[in-house]
């Protein structure tokens, strides 16, 4: 039942219908971006589309929040 | 195509709402951001494990489902009133596309998200709100980590941290911040939901789960991401006592909930303060706003819980079928749905409330109905208002503050800064924000605003929010040829 | 008791404070609201002088480019935000990079022309305004900005042209006025509304406010766009009217992908325009906080602060037009404000012959933040019997015809 989906290529789990946040979080990855002014590493906070904490890109689109898009299989997610 | 209504939020409110239009006959449609109906409490994974309610509220989300058209993944970054006096909801799609909605009247069900303190080490990964561990799980079954701790105020924490025990995370304590009474006092059981509270409090000595009153996660360290916090011993007003250190790998913490109220303030709706100051839309007995054609239900209008939006939800519905019928504004599109609704009329998955708001003699029993549905609707309120009362935050939060902590996450402003603008002549939290930019990011002060305004010395204002969701300035640029046009139900 | 009184805590009054401190002047701010609350907040900061027809404004524009370059050399520092320096801008020339603390940056501005016959009627205003200038053509357009769209017939580059965070420069003249002249030469009086003016005879010796009188030898009306109802307090008609203008920003990108001010040719004759009706104009910017700025929509509706989607929805597209790699990027807010507009489109500067002891500083419709140092320097030097460095007398207020009052 499971497909995977990639962070800057390593493959990571998903259970089918699962966001990419949770995803990532539930594979140990917990931070995937970090801040443009301190280079704070960030992941989810508030996991409900509110603090935007947790943009990330896939497949090469701008940042998108990793709360709300569903992962598909296949789905690459680049770190920044 | 104009719909008699659109609805704003899959939530409780939203779904009773626009179950209770639609099945009246009206032309509904609902926007929702994420994958699936729900909102935050009734939020499931694809395959949901029972959840008190949840069986209902899926049998009115599939109801729903026939009657309406019903857009998951759209977001709504803004609703217009147009010259001829209908309003626009203005969405954007999952591709990033514009999709203007024209609407009759439309339904404000957005709900509500956690209200984040600042503390020292507050945005390391593994600090997450209350609400968004608990979505998470539910949303998609995963435990947000392995030794947890709970904190912040408010009877939210007794299911996230039962929750997270009852999945497997080993949940080190719930620290409550008010409360000096403890579990055994807690107000859910003054309030007449001793079973609810009980059942908590049950779960959480099942899992050994330590229940601590006048404390509170004041600091968290780590690295990379969250290794331990401190934990406060507290007096009446929040100002430390005595601190000892906690070694975890997360940290949930919620100080109640903030009311998403900026599409009905861009509208121009009338606000009040809510019990806890939080500025909520003010609505009549019908859920009406002050804005002609706009209604409110849930969250938006006071925080008290899924009943109450429920029940706020259905009067909505109802108070706007009775004004459609009477403006005799039904579309004759709308006629076509009728059949549908018919058709449906045996579907077993229709509630005894549902049923109560519809039917052919609906137009003598609608009184009746919604005064059943009136007093339901005090008991919830009085109850949410309760709650609100018995959980405030106190002042002594802005102590657990370093110079250096962030106050604002997106655009990364330190307390330092904050009062540098103050010193600079910043009397209010929107000049604070317009010379330190605490609020000016990517979350437009939702995260941080509650925290601004405290410490500007002020209650928090109205969120001035007129792109409330990001959109693509190509999908922005879309909209230069006016007329909102949707494509046909499918 | 106070030398002068200056009413309006933005940062036309924020400068004139500054410089009649700077003066030797006891000067006490009133504000109804916070520091920068009214238009100078809703401003994007621009200190252009690309935008001005030959004549006076040009003249103040340009006298104020060169006050504003010497008080972010004189005052150094970095912003507030303390983020600056990531744009990859040229340095404020002869001041290594000094922002003032207000990230005064001195971007230069391009303006293009869609048509060779705008490009034509660019390089002749060019010509005439008699500013550092070098006429752009189409080919070169992309070494200025790479992401320009490839439709242009060419432009003009003013490398004069600057920016400044508005509301910190407002509060940083109020600061460094108390701070560089002496303590207690300059006192903030802010959530004071001013309710009316105290008067001895004609003369005006004061005001009254909300939280008590203020009495002063001189009273600065610096207003902004609530500049006419001060004036009518003092019982003088002055004819300043609300226009309203939306911008969009960004989020913030990680790599800038605008250098300077960069906006169409239209831009100039929409603010010389008299039309009540909408109007706009791609005007985009990027700002060191990594978010660009999109404006300009120009119409005269009061004070009505309803969003309108169709504006934000024409500066989308006129931004998407010039600059093609903004169309995925996307807006998280937007912002309205109200310019202070006079009929002749010229601010009002000087003291009032019809109140002795009121003097005006208002109606810079939206180049006040630009205009402000030099306003301020113009009436301290009328405060202390300077001669003034430009004729005043076209920013008389007593030189609007009675029915338009």
């Amino acid at each position: 039942m499971t497909f995977h989906i990639t962070i800057d290529g390593r493959p990571v789990p998903v259970t089918p219908g699962q966001s990419i946040g949770a995803a990532l979080h539930a594979a140990g990855v917990r931070s995937w971006r970090s801040t443009r002014f301190g280079g704070r590493p960030r992941g989810l906070f508030c996991g409900i589309g509110v603090c935007f904490d947790c943009l990330v890109s896939v497949n090469g689109r701008t940042p998108e929040r990793a709360c709300l898009a569903e992962a598909a299989p296949g789905d690459e997610v680049t770190t920044a | 195509m104009t719909y008699d209504l659109v609805v704003i939020g899959g939530g409780p409110a939203g779904v009773a709402g626009a179950l209770t239009a639609a099945q009246a006959g009206l032309r509904v449609a609902l926007v929702d951001a994420s994958v699936r109906l729900g909102g935050q409490y009734f939020r499931h994974s694809a395959d949901p494990r029972p959840a008190p309610g949840l069986g209902r509220f899926l049998r009115q989300a599939r109801a729903l489902d026939r009657r309406a058209d019903v857009r998951l993944r759209h977001q709504v970054w803004n609703v217009t009133r147009e010259p001829g006096g209908g309003l626009t909801v203005h969405a954007t799609a999952p591709d990033r596309t514009a999709v203007p909605l024209a609407a009759r009247r439309v339904l404000i069900a957005t709900g509500a998200y956690d209200r984040p303190l600042p503390f020292p080490g507050w945005d390391l990964p593994g600090v997450l709100t209350a609400g968004g561990a608990q979505a998470l799980l539910k949303g998609d079954g995963v435990l947000a980590g392995r030794r947890i701790v709970v904190g912040g105020t408010g009877p939210f924490l007794l299911p996230v941290a039962s929750g997270l025990a009852g999945a497997g995370a080993r949940v080190l304590g719930v620290f409550e911040a008010n409360g000096g009474l403890g579990l055994a006092r807690h107000p859910l059981l003054a309030l007449g939901k001793a079973g609810e509270a009980a059942g908590y409090a049950a779960a959480l000595a099942r899992h050994r789960v330590p229940y601590r009153t006048r404390q509170a996660v004041v600091a968290a360290h780590g690295e990379r991401e969250v290794e331990a916090v401190t934990v406060a011993r507290l007096d009446k007003e929040w100002n430390v006592l005595a601190t000892r250190v906690v070694e975890c790998d997360t940290v949930a913490v919620g100080y109640g909930f903030v009311p998403q109220i900026e599409l009905g303030v861009q509208l121009g709706c009338r606000t009040r303060q809510d019990v806890d100051g939080s500025p909520v839309l003010a609505v009549d007995a019908g859920q009406r706003t002050s804005v002609p054609g706009v209604w409110a239900a849930g969250e938006p209008t006071g925080v008290g819980g899924w009943r109450l939006s429920e029940v706020e939800g259905r009067i909505a519905g109802l108070t706007i079928a009775a004004e459609s019928r009477a403006a005799g504004s039904r579309a004759p599109e709308s006629r076509a749905l009728e059949g549908r609704t018919d058709e449906s009329r045996t579907d077993e998955s229709r509630t005894d409330e549902s049923r109560d708001a519809e039917g052919r003699d609906r137009e003598g029993r609608d009184g009746e109905v919604a005064g059943v549905l009136a007093r339901r609707r005090e008991r919830w309120r009085a109850f949410g208002e309760a709650l609100q009362h018995a959980y405030p935050v106190r002042p002594g939060w802005q102590g657990w503050l370093r110079d250096d902590t962030l106050v604002c996450r997106c655009e990364e402003v330190p307390l330092a800064r904050v009062r540098e603008a103050r010193d600079l002549g910043a009397t209010d939290a929107r000049s604070i924000k317009l010379l330190a930019r605490p609020g000016m990011g990517w979350c437009q002060g939702r995260i941080c605003g509650y925290a601004v305004s405290c410490l500007a010395g002020e209650p928090p204002q109205p969120p001035r929010r007129p792109i409330a969701q990001p959109v693509t300035l190509g999908a922005l640029a879309e909209l230069t040829d006016d007329d909102p046009t949707t494509p046909p139900l499918t | 008791m106070s030398d002068v009184i200056v009413v309006g805590a933005g940062v036309v009054g924020a400068a004139c404070a500054y410089y009649a401190a700077r003066a030797g002047l006891d000067v006490t701010v009133v504000d109804r609201g916070s520091v920068a609350g009214g238009t100078t907040g809703s401003g994007e900061g621009n200190i252009l002088v690309s935008d001005k027809e030959p004549g006076p404004e040009l003249d103040l524009a340009v006298l104020s480019n060169r006050l504003w370059r010497e008080l972010a050399g004189a005052h150094g520092g970095t912003g507030a935000h303390g983020h600056a320096g990531a744009s990859g801008q040229r340095d404020v020339p002869g001041h290594g990079g000094a922002d003032g603390g207000f990230e005064f940056e001195a971007k230069g501005g391009l303006v293009v022309a869609e048509t060779p016959e705008i490009q034509r009627q660019l390089a002749e205003l060019a010509a005439k305004q008699d500013v550092e200038h070098a006429v752009v053509p189409a080919a070169e357009l992309r070494d200025y900005e790479p992401e320009l769209a490839d439709d242009l017939a060419g432009g003009v580059f003013y490398p004069q042209d600057a920016q400044v965070q508005p509301m910190l420069a407002a509060a940083r003249l109020l600061r460094h006025g108390a701070e560089s002249f002496g303590r207690g030469t300059l006192h903030l009086r802010l959530g004071a509304a001013v309710t009316g003016f105290v008067r001895d005879g004609d003369r005006v010796t004061g005001v009254r406010t909300s939280r008590g009188d203020v009495l002063g030898d001189a009273v600065i009306n610096a207003a902004g766009t609530w500049g006419g109802e001060v004036a009518a307090l003092a019982g003088v008609a002055l004819p300043v009217l609300p226009r309203r203008g939306f911008i969009l920003v960004t989020e913030p990108l990680r790599r800038p992908l605008i250098r300077h001010k960069v906006y169409t040719a239209a831009y100039v004759t929409n603010v010389a325009s008299d039309s009540a009706g909408l109007e706009t104009s791609a005007v985009v910017e990027g700002t060191q906080a990594g978010t660009v700025l999109i404006g300009a929509s120009r119409e005269r509706v009061g004070f009505d602060r309803t969003t309108s989607v169709p504006v934000l929805a024409r500066l989308a597209a006129q931004a998407v037009a010039l600059f093609p790699a903004l169309r995925d990027v996307r807006a998280i807010r937007s912002y309205c404000g109200f310019r202070p507009y006079c009929p002749d489109h010229l601010p009002v500067i000087g003291a009032d012959p019809r109140a002795p002891g009121l003097y005006h500083a208002c109606g810079h419709e939206g180049a006040g933040i630009g205009l402000a140092p030099a306003t301020g320097h113009l009436l301290a030097q009328v405060l202390t019997g300077t001669p003034p460095d430009l004729d005043l007398r076209p920013f008389r207020p007593d030189r609007f015809p009675e029915e338009s009052s």
